[in-house]
């Protein structure tokens, strides 16, 4: 399979991000917005994203300095423009807590309707250790007590299957949000200011000459989304990887053939809260505040509509489907609230045409050449 | 005279009001294959579940190799050495071939999280390794499907599915393998060559004993060197398959009567 077709859909990508980023009038963003919609089912008809992801999966390091690239080219081009920086930096880290939620949705099939929930852990962390602490450590801890926090959950989510375990992590992210709501040592409804990220002396709100402050922040949340893309795809291409997928396929199997389903949704429901704690606290450091209302319900629906929108278990599928749910809104602001009926629609007919989300799931290659 | 590998004794389970398994004793020595038939229903599939840690007897016991099997998991009884294939095939459909025998021999595979993402290269030993011997085992079953080791299992025919989980519950090489109705939805051709292959698989391993649930008469009369008749729970005969075809109980429950 030629590396090509791979490269030319990252470029086509990045060139078409390109434009709706740049987009300044409404009409211009509902003609990209039209584009989108009519080209992705006609490219998927003629086979063009199947092609593209067997390329990409072909040539992975082509893949990865493509993207990389092209990350690199749009940086380049809005530089200074704060709004599109942080566009791309919450693309980047919303894809860290998202790589997470496919280890346990994807993978595993332990539902998680708290992801925001987990984001706000790691926030809250931030907020609280920030002061005191190396900004480093804060964004681990941040990982560690999402994952503790989500420990709580562990034994209700054992006992149930399916849609009733959904409800207990619905009910959780609930339960979260009133909790920091009536918290006052936590701020209550105002939440807590944050300090800008520090990392080893380097202080991220400072800008780096003309660019965006931003853009720092977008440099950190490529290394985060890097080491998580790496570290998802390990472990997907392992035994481990295939334990979790005959747990999530058919339990009573899995069982009789010794694995403890036990054991690994946990192992799938810790590793993905501590992504998702890790991305709220760096999230946090970057916009300076935590509130309650950034992590609510519907905001744990926004996770989850990516990892289903990008392909659900695809690690590719991540970053491309934050990026739609991320940024199309955003950039129909003068919709109003229509806005998000649009959105919806947008969703509705991508997974119509893609039913298994934007790029499929391949089959899994241990050790692709 | 070997050891008895399985033995059970006065094993009963209820669902509730029904008498699913009623006092049976059974005895499976290493080595043997024993075909077990009966009328649906008459407690066949019921048996291997409470076996293999799916269902908890009511009374009665279960030994496996001398270790009881009550209060067993699943897992320590595959550990201990026994498989299974379902009645209506339970593999992971999108998962490949390969993933799918692989599943089979988890107790041979390293499963530390560590190992599994940072040891990249000895785990590539393991599973090349692995793959060797996935190939081998699926070839003794059919060279085309051993050509095509990562194409979904999904994409195969019945026959095809069956062999798949055959192989996931041969690649651990157990020492009792239990096959719920191997030639539900298939041919008699397909039957016949799906049998052999298994006969081949177990001349390489001796001390493999067989416990075979079949609807298929011939089946059970070509590979069985002992079967036993359940019905209603109860075992009713018990021997070759001439002695149990003859008995005049198991005509009336199970051949049909005139």
């Amino acid at each position: 399979m030629s590396v090509l077709p791979g490269i030319a859909s990252i470029a086509a990508m990045a060139l078409y991000a390109a434009f709706f980023l740049h987009a300044e009038s409404q009409a211009q963003v509902l003609g990209l917005v039209a584009l989108g919609v009519v080209g992705v089912p006609v490219l998927a008809r003629v086979g063009w994203i199947a092609r593209t992801a067997t390329s990409l999966e072909a040539h992975p390091l082509a893949a990865r300095s493509a993207s990389v690239a092209a990350l690199a080219v749009i940086i380049a081009l809005f530089h200074d423009q704060h709004f599109v920086m942080l566009m791309l930096a919450s693309v980047l880290l919303y894809s860290v807590a998202c790589l997470g939620l496919t280890v346990q949705f994807g993978y595993a099939g332990v539902v998680n309707f708290a992801g925001a929930a987990f984001l706000g852990v790691g926030g809250y962390t931030s907020a609280v250790f920030g002061p005191h602490v190396p900004h480093a450590l804060v964004l681990l801890i941040g990982g560690g007590l999402a994952a503790l926090v989500g420990s709580i959950l562990i034994l209700p989510i054992l006992r149930t299957r399916g849609h009733y375990a959904a409800l207990i992590t619905v009910a959780f992210g609930i339960l979260f949000r009133t909790f920091v709501e009536v918290n006052d040592a936590l701020g209550g409804p105002q939440g807590l200011q944050v300090k800008g990220m520090n990392l080893f002396g380097w202080e991220l709100n400072s800008p780096l000459r003309d660019l965006s402050f931003y853009a720092n922040y977008v440099f950190v949340g490529l290394a985060l989304a890097a080491a998580a893309f790496v570290l998802v795809r390990r472990l997907e291409r392992s035994w481990v990887g295939l334990s979790l997928d005959a747990v999530r396929l058919d339990e009573t199997a899995a069982a009789v053939f010794g694995i403890d389903v036990a054991r690994w949704k946990i192992l799938a429901f810790t590793c993905g809260n501590f992504f998702a704690g890790i991305a709220g606290a760096a999230y946090a450091m970057m916009t300076g505040f935590v509130a309650p209302n950034s992590f609510t319900f519907g905001d744990s629906l926004i996770l989850v509509s990516i990892v289903l929108l990008g392909g659900l278990g695809s690690a590719w599928g991540v970053p491309l489907a934050a990026g739609i749910v991320l940024i199309v809104p955003e950039k129909l602001q003068a919709l109003q609230e229509y806005r998000f009926l649009l959105y919806a629609m947008l969703v509705i007919v991508i997974l119509l045409a893609r039913p298994q989300g934007l790029i499929a799931r391949p089959a899994r290659e241990y050790f692709p050449k | 005279m070997s050891e008895a590998l399985l033995s059970c004794s006065g094993l009963s389970v209820r669902f509730g009001g029904l008498v699913a398994l009623d006092a049976l004793d059974l005895e499976v020595r290493s080595g043997a294959i024993l075909g077990l038939i009966g009328p649906n229903g008459s407690g066949k599939t019921t048996l291997f579940n409470v076996i293999t840690g799916i269902y908890r007897a009511a009374g009665g016991r279960a030994q496996f190799s001398g270790q009881d099997l009550a209060g067993m998991t699943p897992q320590r009884i595959y550990a201990a050495g026994v498989t299974r294939t379902f009645q209506r095939s339970r593999l992971a459909l999108p998962l490949s071939v390969f993933d799918n025998v692989m599943i089979g021999n988890h107790r041979r595979l390293h499963h530390g999280l560590w190992f599994n993402l940072f040891r990249r290269s000895e785990l590539r030993r393991e599973f090349e390794s692995n793959l060797a011997k996935a190939r081998a085992l699926v070839a003794t079953f059919s060279a085309r499907l051993a050509g095509r080791m990562f194409d979904a299992a999904g994409a195969f025919s019945m026959i095809d599915r069956r062999r798949i989980e055959i192989c996931r519950a041969l690649v651990s090489e157990p020492r009792l393998l239990l096959l719920d109705e191997p030639s539900a939805g298939m041919t008699h051709e397909e039957t016949r060559e799906l049998m052999d292959d298994l006969l081949a698989v177990r001349s390489r391993l001796p001390g493999l004993s067989i416990v075979i649930i079949e609807h298929e008469m011939n089946v059970i009369e070509r590979v069985c060197e002992r079967c036993a008749v359940l019905n209603y729970g109860r075992k009713i005969a018990e021997g070759s398959y001439a002695q149990v075809a003859a008995d005049r109980q198991v005509q009336i429950a199970y051949l049909g009567t005139e």
